[in-house]
């Protein structure tokens, strides 16, 4: 069943329109990116989703129904939004075992997802005091309590050190492979293309791309060949289609196969013969750039 | 509902801040009992008959009104300040059962604790004052008014909390809907002002604690305006709760 369904989603706030006419589904067992520029609407949709924020119009299901009307939410859906929302005054443990109450969790299940996110030691400790990525780690305790099948984490890595990135990333991967569905944003793209399978791309509101991450970058931006040659100028003659640079040639018309046949056949030599493909960033940059245009 | 409700003690009594209210308002009973009580001991007048050595008694509860507000306010408002709504509102989306679960755990723990508070208040004046007699539904009367007007006081604060969302100010709101203008309400003049001055909130509601008349309303008839007022300021903000994003 389709984890997520959004259906012309719509949010006003007076005269702007942060969420424009949005549809798009995130399927279980594998990882939606959802990423736009700051300010694209992302955290907006998501509250949406989650029952927080009235649409102004469309609706959002999650597992098939509205949130509002899960029984028990958080057995189906984990989520983490501002990983700072919490009270500075309770303890890790507390916080925790306030939301497993609320939902009919076991008070074990606090312990175990302390281990999980690595907060055991300092479980009694007042979550005012944490830092960054232990906040992190808490919303995302939190959000696995339920041992839900929908995830959603927005930004999770926003200000993370590299081994707290990566523990997300591992974290989120492992999730999905489980067959869980997992719904993340991000406002960057190299992010999105160590963990996403699918992306669902947004630009003021409005749906540009969803996709998934092999068709979004074939469809945004080609790639080309990269050839190097001590006789660049004669390769550059020979298959006539090419861009040549000071140092390089760049073919788009061609396969690698295709140059390597005819340079071997006029005894060319060649130092380098390569497809590159088109970052990420850059198909992300292509798509988003008229989203982009009225903002700065 | 039970779960929730278990959620909504964990939470009140995993802070600190309840626990300094609390705290703040058995101190300010039991002190300001002992305090009036020595004074009067003390300035060597015949001693004082029961009805009046139960007010200097429980006479802290002028004082301990502010600091069950302020709990009242906190356990809403502090949901509000730390952004913790959501992550409440995620747990429990029907946002009218957390409200409901937010009330009923608070009354729990104010019932008892102001019961205790002023029953332990009521005990040390007396114990001071000494009245020639001592009747026991006297006291258990004037007790009980107390606990419920301290109870009421913090309900109001957690409907302006709610109303208001802002602990400051729903802090200022509660002092002045509590404290000040009450008093600047009995000085309307005519018949009009009267009026308006006697059904004030706690004009009104404070006839529970004394268990006088104030010429409009009697004890029951007072604290039940005095509820008006609070039920007036929880609807209203649960209705804005309702409505407004979190």
């Amino acid at each position: 069943m389709t984890a997520i369904r959004a259906t012309n989603l719509c949010k006003r706030y007076g005269r702007t329109l942060a969420v424009a006419d949005l549809s798009f589904d995130v399927e279980p067992g594998r990882v939606t990116g959802f990423l736009g520029p700051n300010g694209a609407g992302k955290s907006t949709t998501m509250r949406m989703i989650l029952g927080l924020d009235r649409p102004s119009g469309g609706s959002a299901l999650v597992a098939g129904r509205p949130y509002a009307e899960l029984r028990h939410p958080l057995r189906t859906v984990g989520a983490l939004l501002d990983a700072k929302a919490v009270h500075g005054g309770r303890s890790a443990r507390d916080h925790l075992l306030a939301i497993a109450q609320s939902n009919g969790i076991p008070a074990s299940r606090v312990a175990e997802v302390l281990e999980t996110v690595g907060l055991r030691e300092v479980a009694r400790r007042r979550a005012g005091g944490f830092s960054l990525g232990m906040s992190q780690r808490l919303g995302i305790a939190a959000a696995l309590l339920g041992d839900p099948e929908i995830l959603i984490f927005d930004e999770p890595v926003n200000g993370l050190d590299p081994d707290g990135i990566l523990w997300i990333r591992t974290l989120i991967r492992r999730l999905a492979a489980e067959g869980r569905a997992v719904f993340v944003s991000s406002h960057l793209m190299s992010e999105m293309a160590q963990t996403a399978d699918h992306l669902i791309v947004i630009g003021r509101g409005r749906l540009i791309a969803d996709t998934s991450v092999e068709e979004f970058i074939g469809r945004s931006s080609q790639g080309y060949v990269r050839v190097r040659s001590p006789r660049l100028a004669e390769v550059a003659e020979l298959v006539q289609v090419g861009d040549l640079h000071p140092d390089h040639l760049r073919v788009t018309a061609m396969s690698p196969l295709e140059i390597g046949a005819l340079t071997a056949r006029a005894g060319i030599p060649l130092e380098e013969l390569t497809f590159v493909r088109p970052s990420l960033e850059a198909a992300y940059m292509e798509l988003t750039k008229d989203s982009l245009e009225f903002t700065s | 509902m039970i779960d929730i409700l278990r959620s909504e003690w964990t939470k009140i009594r995993s802070v600190r801040s309840t626990v300094w209210t609390l705290a703040v308002t058995a101190l300010l009973m039991v002190g300001v009992a002992v305090l009036l009580a020595a004074a009067y001991k003390g300035s060597g007048d015949d001693p004082a008959p029961v009805r009046e050595a139960l007010m200097m008694s429980l006479a802290g509860a002028q004082l301990a009104a502010l600091s069950m507000a302020t709990l009242g306010v906190l356990v809403i408002s502090g949901e509000y300040r730390t952004g913790g709504i959501r992550t409440s509102l995620l747990a429990v989306p029907r946002r009218m059962r957390l409200l409901t679960a937010k009330i009923v755990v608070f009354l729990a723990v104010s019932l008892v604790v102001c019961a205790l508070a002023s029953a332990g208040a009521a005990a040390a004046g007396l114990a001071i004052l000494r009245p020639p007699s001592a009747e026991a539904g006297e006291a258990v009367r004037a007790v009980l008014g107390v606990t419920l007007y301290l109870t009421a006081c913090g309900l109001f604060g957690l409907g302006l909390g709610t109303l208001v969302r802002h602990t400051a100010g729903a802090l200022v709101s509660a002092i002045a809907l509590i404290l000040v203008l009450p008093t600047l309400a009995t000085q309307l003049p005519g018949d009009w002002g009267r009026a308006v001055a006697d059904h004030f909130t706690t004009n009104a509601g404070r006839l529970i604690v004394s268990g006088q008349d104030n010429g409009a309303l009697g004890p029951w008839s007072g604290f039940a305006v005095y509820l008006a007022w609070i039920a007036a300021a929880l609807v209203a903000g649960a209705v804005l709760m309702h409505r407004r994003d979190a």
